[in-house]
């Protein structure tokens, strides 16, 4: 099993559980769709499989270890807005380069234009933005990747464009992936495996 | 069956001044030639690229564009110029915004509070959440402690809790489950039932497609297609604009396809056809001015329409 949650157990607030003893594996090959009403909790799951928040009780598990303390995490997160996830005072080639040195033939296949290294982020579009943060998780040591409602505020034209280099990606480098999304027509046409959160977190 | 126009934009731009380098200054146009009417008890939808213009539409109909921004062109509600004294006198009142991010709430201010602001009342404000499905205690929350859904719902409420006639909805529905949505959606209808005029700006455009009555998409900065929506639902044949039916390609349960290049940048624009360097179709005859001209109970904005 690639990713494994084993009863993961959280709240914001002592007297509500929003992550109630949740469990969840996810095998390489699997292209996981996490679905929900709003509000029940998929992006805080999806930060505590990525390491960001520690659960109350339970445990990740990659490759049936837990996950690494320090160093680079296998799993990285893409949240839903790109120009709140980047430094607005750094120019984009700082940004993308803050985790690993990719290579042109990388940047060219995510469509990203060598020019756009020295502009600010306010002056490139949320699209474009998005290639960005998606190119700077994607470091030879990611493994698998958290998509959290990424292209909803993008339009369709975009949203296929960045899925299309995802999958390409995801399917290259033998990656895992999840996503969290409202729209059931994106989930069936991306995913292979659709899990409904409420049926998970009783 | 002839509606009263409620709000109709002629010719609208919108330019910035900006400072290039030092202290020279340039003048930045994000929107040109752009043109909307919206009738009494009609949806308009307005779908189009990221960063098309479609949420400064919506701030320069309201007058809280920022001060380095020029607006020419015309603006008229119900058959009267909108001033900027007209629009400061009527935002809140008559009409009214649902803000795009939930960067517009107030985060020291509890929501409840927020939303009865300074013409609604605490009862009104109850029922409006009621029909949001916010619970009593929600008011009691600041939105740090708000979901993406949650906030986007004290978003809506904001807007539905005055009386007006025109309600400008910039990006409701992201976050929001599909149930949830197309509830929104039906709120939406409601209000156009009752006279009201209402725009929807949208990324959705599978909801602005089933839900409004007429749809106008956006590129770079100006109108290349306002069609009726069922002309949308119909797909690429009934469609006139090369841009408008590469949308609905792209669309998940559609095939998901994407046509490859990005919108272009405001200051670096194409002589003629902004839509041209990614169009299939691109003549010479593109690279002039295009008129915009009625197809098929549509207006379109390309040569090669039929």
């Amino acid at each position: 099993m690639l990713l494994e949650a084993q009863n993961l157990t959280f709240g914001y607030k002592k007297e509500r559980r929003i992550i109630d003893d949740v469990t969840l594996s996810i095998d390489r090959g699997e292209r996981v769709a996490l679905v929900g009403p709003s509000g029940c909790g998929k992006s805080t799951l999806s930060q505590i499989l990525a390491g960001y928040i520690k659960p109350q009780k339970g445990m990740v598990l990659w490759e049936g270890k837990p996950l690494p303390k320090k160093g680079y995490c296998p799993i990285q997160l893409i949240y839903q807005h790109p120009e709140k996830a980047i430094n607005p005072r750094w120019k984009l080639g700082r940004t993308l380069t803050e985790a690993w040195q990719p290579d042109p033939v990388f940047l060219e296949e995510m469509g990203i234009e060598p020019a756009w290294m020295d502009r600010y982020p306010i002056e490139l579009s949320g699209g474009e933005l998005q290639r960005f943060c998606i190119a700077r998780a994607m470091g030879p040591e990611t493994k698998f990747l958290i998509a959290d409602e990424m292209t909803t505020m993008l339009d369709v034209i975009t949203q296929a464009q960045i899925w299309q280099l995802m999958l390409q990606q995801i399917e290259k480098r033998q990656m895992g992936m999840m996503m969290v999304t409202h729209n059931e027509a994106l989930a069936k046409q991306i995913c292979n495996r659709i899990i409904d959160f409420q049926q998970l977190n009783l | 069956m002839e509606r009263k126009e409620i709000l109709e934009v002629k010719n609208l731009s919108v330019s910035f001044q900006m400072y290039d380098k030092g202290l020279r200054q340039k003048e930045l146009q994000v929107i040109r030639d752009l043109n909307i009417t919206v009738h009494e008890g009609e949806i308009l939808a307005i779908a189009g690229a990221s960063g098309s213009g479609k949420s400064l539409l919506a701030n320069a109909i309201l007058g809280i564009l920022p001060l380095h921004a020029s607006v020419k062109g015309t603006m008229k509600y119900r058959g009267e110029s909108l001033t900027l004294e007209r629009q400061r006198k009527l935002r809140g009142k008559e009409i009214a915004l649902v803000p795009q991010s939930v960067g517009y709430l107030d985060p020291l201010m509890k929501v409840g509070k927020q939303v009865v602001g300074v013409n609604g009342s605490k009862d009104r404000q109850r029922e409006v959440f009621a029909r949001y499905g916010l619970g009593k205690e929600v008011e009691q929350m600041y939105p740090f402690q708000l979901s993406g859904g949650m906030a986007r719902r004290v978003l809506i409420a904001t807007a539905m809790i005055s009386n007006a006639k025109l309600l400008i909805a910039d990006e409701p529905t992201p976050g929001l489950s599909t149930e949830m949505a197309k509830e929104t959606m039906g709120h939406f209808r409601d209000l156009a039932k009752e006279g009201r005029g209402v725009i929807l700006i949208t990324h959705d455009i599978d909801l602005a497609f089933a839900y409004a009555d007429r749809v106008a998409v956006f590129y770079a900065g100006t109108t290349v297609e306002t069609a009726p929506a069922s002309d949308f639902r119909k797909g690429p044949s009934a469609l006139r604009h090369p841009y408008s039916k590469a949308l609905w390609e792209a669309l998940p349960q559609n095939g998901c396809k994407p046509i490859p290049g990005t919108q272009p940048y405001a200051g670096n624009l194409p002589s003629g056809c902004l839509f041209a360097p990614r169009c299939p179709y691109r003549t010479e005859a593109c690279e002039t001015t295009i008129p915009v001209r009625q197809i098929r109970g549509g207006e379109v904005c390309c040569n090669h329409a039929t």
